[in-house]
């Protein structure tokens, strides 16, 4: 059997969770004071997610770079993937909010989108 | 002179929100002045999500939460002028302010709305000895290298406090390559969110260490590295405890502070505590028809919290330009005389301050949001507000802390049942 301590994210309780597992399988989470933390500690110890947020450079603008974010969560191991990925990425100003920058970033079927507005330069 | 109904000082989350407001209450004349060279303030470099969970029911970045109201500003066409500066507020609300086209200018308003948000408690409050290297930054200001200019300030990290600017940016120097060696923060308990510890700090394998202080910086061209100590409980460093980190950058994050050169000069009156203007019910300071909101009046955590704050100011603000364009028209004698009934909200027991600090019952909104925040961390403990001796909120908080705002709302029917009453209490009771 395999034992986890996380921290619960849910509230500023922050309950320390532990959570049992037997082969992959959670089999008890305690510490927690309410479902909430139940629920993340079961998702957080078998798939871990994260938005990824971070800028990529930009040319033609009136700034050097424009800030974006995965479109929706991608798996916590893919973080420094989508971070290398993105330090290779150049766009070509004007860019509108929502704007894809990058199409499935690090192969996680997840878009790159602006998250921010750039003017061309005049 | 030219004159205007409401300027607002910050083109910030709190002037947005102030401008659109009182733009909704009626008023057309009014005008955002912003130093910086686009709305938005300081979310434009918080480019991290976690904003707007409470107005939008969704999870959105600085700039896109500043996005929804930079639009909302320009589709009700209200004005604002960027790159700004605003030098100057009399205590006749004369509001003087320079850019390149029009050089030095005055606008006589009839409002002032104070918007200007905070900044970064600076080294030299700090007292590190030792010499002065480069390679140490506000944890904002590498904030504003990293998002907005695209400069990464060094390869080696060691950030000295964790609040939530620290930890975020502990995140941020780590994807974009650089090594965070520890984060050291002199308090007992961080004065970040549960969430920023776990994955800015957790999720990196970035160790915190709680009651550590940074007692040398060693280098004197540049940082080479810095020695940590722990501290006992007076925050005094304990012999023995040091430890050495190389690092090429030191940030700091040790507090923010509202911006208030501007209210200082024209008179108003501020609380040692928050560092802000002392106001009443209407967001109102000293000086009538000068009204504050957001970060320059207190701290906060929550952008959510300075635009519904900001709301209100506008309102207010709206409603006295109204009041006062009256004046004289209707002879409304009668209410003149009666004497105001103002009532002093009091903090106490372990509740730092109150926004607001007075209320005039008469001028209240149907509810009325008191925020304040506790000096400590308290656990099972009670939020207590008492109508001069009589006790009449008593909510069960599982957890309290120095580092998030809390709320307790009064109706102004309930007040109304106090003709005599002068104090409200608000304090932290262990039952
Ligand atoms: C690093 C950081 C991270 C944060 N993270 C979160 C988060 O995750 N979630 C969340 O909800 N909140 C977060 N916040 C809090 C939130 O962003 C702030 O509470 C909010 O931006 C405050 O808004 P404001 O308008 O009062 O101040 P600001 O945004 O600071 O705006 C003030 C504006 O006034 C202008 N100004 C100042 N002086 C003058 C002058 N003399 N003349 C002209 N213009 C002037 C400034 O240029 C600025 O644009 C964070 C804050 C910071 C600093
Ligand atoms: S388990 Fe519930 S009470 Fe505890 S931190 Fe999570 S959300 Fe808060």
């Amino acid at each position: 059997m395999e034992q986890k301590n996380l921290t619960c994210i849910g509230c500023p309780l922050g309950c320390q969770l532990t959570v049992e597992l037997e082969n992959g399988e959670v089999i008890s989470v305690t510490g927690n004071t309410c479902k909430r933390g139940d629920d993340y500690a079961r998702k957080e110890v078998t798939s871990p997610t994260r938005i990824v947020t971070s800028t990529v450079k930009v040319t033609g603008g009136n700034v050097p770079t424009v800030s974006v974010k995965t479109k929706s969560d991608i798996p916590k191991g893919k973080i420094f993937d989508c971070a290398k990925a993105l330090k290779e990425v150049m766009v070509q100003a004007p860019i509108a909010i929502g704007d894809v920058v990058l199409e499935n970033v690090a192969g996680t079927g997840v878009d790159i989108v602006a998250t921010k507005g750039v003017e061309a330069s005049v | 002179m030219r004159t205007c109904d409401v300027v607002i000082i910050g083109g910030g989350p709190a002037g947005l929100a102030a401008a659109v407001s009182a733009k909704e209450n009626g008023i057309d004349d009014i005008l955002i002045l912003e130093r910086d060279r686009e709305l938005g303030g300081i979310l434009n470099q918080c480019i991290h999500n976690g904003f707007g969970l409470h107005t939008f029911k969704e999870e959105l970045t600085g700039p896109e939460y500043a996005g929804r109201f930079i639009e909302k500003v320009k589709a009700l066409e209200v004005p604002y002028k960027l790159n700004t500066m605003v030098l100057d507020i009399s205590n006749e609300k004369i509001v003087t302010a320079m850019n390149k086209e029009e050089g030095l200018f005055q606008i006589q308003a009839k409002t002032v709305i104070l918007a200007m948000g905070c900044r970064e408690r600076s080294r030299g409050a700090l007292n590190i000895p030792g010499y002065r290297p480069a390679g140490v930054f506000s944890a904002g200001t590498a904030q504003r290298l990293v998002n907005m200019e695209g400069y990464m300030p060094g390869k080696e990290v060691v950030i000295l406090g964790s609040g939530d600017i620290g930890l975020i940016m502990a995140r941020r120097m780590t994807l974009e390559g650089a090594k965070v060696n520890v984060v050291a923060e002199l308090m007992p308990y961080s004065g970040g969110l549960k969430r920023n510890i776990v994955q800015c700090l957790d999720d990196f394998d970035i160790p915190l260490k709680l009651s550590h202080t940074v007692v040398e910086i060693k280098g004197k061209e540049r940082v080479e590295g810095i020695t940590l100590a722990q501290v006992d409980s007076n925050n005094k460093p304990i012999p023995g405890t040091e430890e050495f980190y190389s690092c090429d950058t030191l940030l700091l994050s040790v507090g923010l502070i509202p911006e208030n050169e501007l209210s200082r000069g024209m008179g108003v009156e501020m609380s040692p505590i928050t560092s802000g203007p002392i106001v009443n019910e209407s967001l109102e300071t000293n000086i009538e028809g000068v009204f504050a909101c957001g970060n320059v009046l207190h701290v906060h955590d929550l952008v959510d919290f300075v635009s519904e704050e900001a709301k209100a100011a506008g309102k207010n603000a709206a409603e006295y330009v109204k009041r006062n364009e009256n004046v004289g028209q209707v002879t409304d004698s009668g209410t003149v005389c009666l004497e105001e009934q103002v009532i002093e909200l009091v903090p106490t027991d372990g509740v730092r301050y109150t926004v607001p600090s007075t209320i005039r019952v008469a001028k209240m909104a149907e509810e009325l949001t008191v925020r304040f925040r506790v000096g400590a961390v308290y656990r099972n403990a009670f939020i207590g507000v008492y109508f001069d001796e009589e006790r009449m909120i008593h909510r069960k908080r599982l957890m309290m802390a120095p580092g998030e705002m809390e709320e307790v709302k009064l109706k102004k029917e309930q007040l109304g049942k106090y003709p005599n009453l002068q104090k409200i209490t608000v304090k932290v009771e262990a039952e």
